[in-house]
């Protein structure tokens, strides 16, 4: 029913690639069983063999070893490991912690429950692109400091952050670094092995896997504690029976990312961006020009409502989202366009295309055309366009 | 697939009526702001002699709901007199509309504010007002009772959201019976603040939360 749908929505989820789901059924109907150890029954050895083999796929991926990376049910459980368990593990030792103001709510949300139970959290201030300043981080490490986290990449306007410094700061000073890697992993370059971080987020909904699965990558050595309690399963540090389809579903997926579709993808993001600046006058683009997400392209269309673009664009056949008050459940306008400078108006008139697998130049240009009509026709009746 | 909105929200935020502005209007507002999110201006042309409402046009910075609520009430509230006018409530416009989600309320209330604005900016340049209403808790809860509660969509005085307000020296405090870290507590504390800070005795509005 929606195949001439034109979905432009993709960081906030991505349309399944066949071949993920044909590598994933396997698991469902014929190796079924639960991992069992080397000594267990051989439907379960072989499920064990497919959970090591998705495992070190997505390892060798971002540089790590298998050993290092912990499945989860995605994102949110990620981050929340890598920020309770290290909090848990290090208490003792301080309870600084520091996160960018821009984070996604799972880092963000998880850092605000542990001020709550004792902990004291710096939100680090990013500039007018959304870049976090490498000399306040420096000033903001205490010697109590326990944990950074600061994403690769942002949800809301790509920005990608510079992790190589900011890693070498933590390493310099001591301090353990998160980094959220759910919109870039895949898209831009991750090494472990170069770059010094200590834990990595990422997920299988944003590239074309299924969702429910993520991981989290924990460098060897580093202070973690478990945080749900259970079974001893994932190296003990995530109870439960594992998701075995999904991590081979999440594989599948990281195999079927390849440079030429990213490159793409940022080909997509320029034409809506090229495009909206010369069709639509008075348009901002929120992030950065050059260092951002391939997929993703947001742009405020100053004097219009984004609740209202995005209902006018999905009777004509488009999804994308807002940062608009109006479009969030808690009514709340963007946290990310606020971070970086921009008032309530920039966070409601702000819209998000983010590109996929399934995306053409074709449905580039046509937003372009779509949104420009929209915005034109919401100004109309604007009282703030007549204003000014 | 179901659109949160009836036929007929969608309907008028496709094809707003009586959208514009009247050069020289008799009354005229705006209200909202783009900090809260919407805004609505209305135009009104009215008779002196009859008090009616001969033309109303309106502008809408805002979503769906309030733009197809601007639309209704300018409908609604042509060829009425001014006294008319002024009674319509948002629920009525709302019932005209066949309805509009819990969460969606406060953009409507917005367009009947609007409505009632610009006709009290008319009878202000006509010297039908009596002087101006000092603040007191009952002026507070009057308006109070525009603000709407999210999870209801009726406002926060009937869903008993307000534990207690008091005002000293130009100081309003509002006591919300909901935790800080609530879905809605910033929404809410933005709306209460917006409907009261305006009030031409009031210096400063405090919001507490309930922890």
């Amino acid at each position: 029913m929606f195949e001439e749908m034109i979905y432009l929505d993709n960081s906030a989820c991505t349309r399944l690639d066949e071949r993920v789901l044909e590598a994933m059924k396997q698991y469902y109907f014929d190796v079924y069983a639960v991992a069992t150890s080397e000594f267990g029954y051989s439907m379960g050895i072989d499920a064990r063999e497919g959970l090591e083999a998705s495992r070190g796929i997505i390892a060798s991926k971002m540089g790590g070893s298998p050993e290092e990376l912990v499945f989860t049910s995605g994102s949110t459980e990620s981050s929340n490991m890598a920020l309770k368990g290290v909090a848990s593990a290090l208490k003792k030792k301080g309870k600084h912690i520091i996160v960018s103001k821009i984070e996604d709510f799972p880092v963000l949300n998880t850092a605000k429950a542990l001020e709550k139970q004792g902990f004291e959290v710096d939100y680090l201030d990013v500039d007018g692109e959304g870049k976090v300043d490498i000399e306040s981080l420096e000033t903001t490490i205490r010697d109590d400091t326990i944990l950074v986290s600061v994403q690769q990449a942002n949800q809301e306007i790509g920005t990608l952050q510079d992790l190589e410094t900011i890693a070498s700061v933590c390493k310099e000073k001591d301090t353990l670094l998160h980094t959220d890697a759910t919109h870039s992993f895949t898209r831009v370059p991750l090494d472990v092995s170069k770059i010094p971080v200590d834990l990595v987020t990422i997920s299988g909904h944003t590239i074309h896997g299924p969702r429910g699965i993520g991981a989290l990558y924990v460098r060897e050595g580093t202070p973690i504690r478990k945080w749900m309690d259970g079974g001893f399963q994932e190296f003990n540090l995530r109870a439960g029976v594992e998701n075995i389809p999904a991590a081979v579903g999440f594989a599948k997926a990281v195999e079927l990312v390849t440079p030429k579709e990213n490159k793409k993808l940022a080909e997509m993001r320029d034409r809506v961006i090229d495009g909206a600046f010369e069709k639509i006058p008075d348009v901002t683009l929120n992030g950065s020009r050059k260092e951002r997400l391939p997929q993703n392209a947001n742009i405020t269309f100053h004097y219009v409502e984004g609740e209202s673009i995005t209902l006018h664009l999905d009777m004509r056949g488009f999804a994308v989202s807002t940062g608009s008050a109006c479009f969030s459940k808690s009514l709340e306008a963007s946290h990310v366009i606020r971070g970086i400078g921009g008032d309530h108006e920039r966070a409601h008139g702000s819209v998000r295309f983010t590109f996929g697998r399934y995306n053409t130049m074709k449905d580039a240009d046509a937003v372009v055309e779509a949104i420009s009509e929209v915005v034109e026709q919401l100004r109309v009746i604007s009282p703030l366009r007549n204003e000014n | 697939m179901q659109f949160p909105y009836t036929e007929k929200v969608l309907e008028h935020f496709r094809h707003p009526r009586n959208v514009g502005k009247i050069e020289n209007p008799d009354g005229k507002s705006m209200e909202g702001s783009p900090a809260c999110g919407d805004m609505v201006a209305v135009y009104l042309t009215i008779n002196d002699d009859t008090k009616v409402i001969e033309d109303i046009k309106f502008e809408s910075y805002g979503c769906a709901s309030n733009i197809a609520t601007g639309s209704v009430i300018t409908e609604m509230a042509k060829g009425k007199t001014i006294d008319e006018a002024k009674s319509i409530s948002w629920k009525q416009a709302a019932e005209e509309l066949g309805g509009l989600p819990p969460v969606k309320a406060h953009c409507s209330v917005l367009a009947v504010e609007g409505l009632r604005a610009a006709i009290r900016d008319y009878e202000e340049k006509h010297g039908l007002v009596t002087e101006k209403e000092p603040t007191t808790d009952e002026v507070i809860k009057r308006r109070l009772k525009h603000v709407m509660n999210p999870l209801t969509g009726l406002d926060v005085i009937r869903t008993d959201l307000i534990l207690k307000t008091s005002v000293e020296d130009g100081i309003v405090r509002v006591v919300v019976d909901l935790p800080s870290d609530h879905q809605f507590a910033s929404a809410i504390k933005e709306d209460i603040i917006e409907k009261l800070d305006s009030l031409w005795d009031v210096k400063r509005v405090e919001v507490v939360f309930t922890e």
